[in-house]
């Protein structure tokens, strides 16, 4: 069998010194897509007319779209409409692009995730005289957080896969960098396995913690 | 006068569920509301804190007028802050211990010190005798016991009145006294209070008024005896026999 096990070991550090690449792509796009999502969650939910067909249209759009097309339209398309925006750079139009994506799929389930709160929740809350905004951040949002959090890392391990489109942008991350060596080498097999097995390593770490997350969240929950 | 509710309207699609009620309840007084589910008992009360929007009327509380055609969120949120409510579900903050749920508004909106609002916490829940459950979250409380947190932080933040929505109704029926005993104490002190209830035995008991409530109207309104022992109007006879005709079916 044509499989060289210690050439793949040999590649496997000068994969991973680009991991901070991706992890960088991942961490900040998914904290924009986190605000974004929940404002544009709020927003919808909020029943304002216009403002929630607003926030519809802009879930549609986004989800609607692939990741790549989004990508391109971004970094290479609006600079040809605002000349202003050819200095941007690689890594600044993957994040947006990243976070505009992941932030309309984070909306849809922090909208259920606060919905699944009971009604009767925010009606205690008024009752003892509290404004709707601190009922929102300090009772709904930290139980809707609990009920939206599997979803919700869901969607951070699929963007964090995801990163990996931004090397048509040009950025050097894990997959970049796996081909780069893989074309020099001709090793297909071997470096391909080695950039998937790190982000199934990232994506079990990360599922660790979820786990973790979790059990903290629910103690109140929990007899 | 404590509360004053004139012309109150309130419909649900066509269905009008309140029509045209007046209400007056004095400083210290226990008024029972009685009636047939369905009856608006309930939507009455929520209309008191505009949990419920209603469409027509004005309500005032404790000097706060509030024309319900014609308000702001403002003035929803002063005339929410004279009254407090404890509810048929008890809706206790599920993410916030039994100290958390009655202090939560002292802080928040009250603007209260935490140690000051922790001594006061800590007093209310020793008055409803939880204080030995001040650190458990709700989920690990009885039914009654999650009730008697539910008065606590009602009392918390010092209402002009109470409103109780059927308090007893949700509780497992050896769990029922705990929570009406709580609330005679509150009576003897002179609380005000508003409470919709089916315990016609501890309405008798508490209450300085009874409102007999159908189809949303006050049918008729009056002391205790009047209303529960010795009505003369026949819709309250009837709704008090079928009372007793399902007891006896129970007991039988």
């Amino acid at each position: 069998m044509n499989f060289d096990l210690s050439y793949m070991l040999e590649v496997l550090p000068g994969i991973i010194k680009y991991l901070p690449i991706t992890l960088l792509l991942a961490v900040v796009s998914m904290f924009f897509a986190i605000v974004i999502g929940l404002v544009i969650a709020l927003i919808r939910n909020s029943h304002i007319f216009g403002l929630s067909h607003l926030a519809s249209l802009y879930i549609s759009l986004f989800r609607g779209m692939p990741t790549l097309v989004q990508l391109f339209i971004i970094y290479y398309g609006l600079p040809q409409i605002f000349p202003s925006l050819t200095t941007m750079g690689a890594m600044t139009a993957a994040i947006i692009g990243f976070s505009l994506k992941e932030s309309s799929y984070l909306a849809e389930i922090f909208r259920a995730g606060l919905n699944s709160v009971e009604k009767g929740q925010m009606e205690a809350g008024l009752a003892v005289g509290m404004k709707k905004s601190q009922i929102y951040f300090r009772i709904i949002l930290p139980q809707a957080a609990l009920n939206a959090l599997p979803a919700t890392g869901n969607t951070f391990i699929s963007l964090t896969k995801e990163t990996s489109l931004a090397f048509t942008l040009g950025i050097t991350e894990l997959f970049a960098e796996g081909k780069m060596i893989a074309s020099a080498s001709m090793r297909f097999f071997e470096t391909y396995l080695a950039v998937g097995l790190v982000y199934w390593l990232l994506i079990i770490l990360y599922s660790w913690g979820q786990k973790y997350l979790e059990i903290w969240l629910s103690k109140p929950l929990r007899r | 006068m404590m509360i004053k509710v004139r012309n109150l309207k309130k419909q649900f699609g066509n269905v009008l569920v309140l029509n045209d009620i007046n209400l007056d309840i004095e400083k210290g007084e226990v008024v029972a509301i009685i009636g047939p589910s369905g009856s608006g008992k309930s939507t009455l009360l929520r209309c008191l804190n505009l949990l419920e929007e209603p469409n027509g009327g004005t309500i005032e509380i404790n000097d706060v007028k509030l024309d319900t055609l014609n308000y702001k969120s403002r003035d929803a949120y002063q005339l929410r802050q004279q009254t407090a409510m404890v509810f048929q579900h008890y809706n206790l903050f599920k993410n916030k211990t039994a100290l958390q749920n009655v202090i939560e508004a002292l802080i928040v909106s009250k603007k209260m010190k935490k140690e000051n609002a922790i001594q006061i916490g800590e007093e209310l829940l020793k008055r409803v005798g939880l204080e030995k459950q001040a650190k458990q979250y709700p989920i690990t409380l009885s039914g009654g016991q999650q009730q008697r947190v539910s008065i606590a932080r009602a009392l918390a933040v010092k209402p002009h009145a109470i409103l109780f929505d059927e308090p007893t109704s949700a509780l497992d029926p050896e769990l029922v006294n705990e929570v009406l005993q709580v609330i005679r104490q509150l009576a003897d002190q002179d609380t005000t209070m508003v409470i919709v209830t089916h315990e016609m035995q501890f309405a008798k008991e508490v209450a300085d008024k009874v409102i007999f409530m159908a189809d949303g109207k006050i049918i008729e309104q009056g002391t205790p005896e009047q209303v529960i022992d010795h009505s003369e109007n026949p819709r309250t006879q009837r709704f008090l026999r079928q009372l007793v005709d399902e007891l006896d079916v129970v007991e039988r």
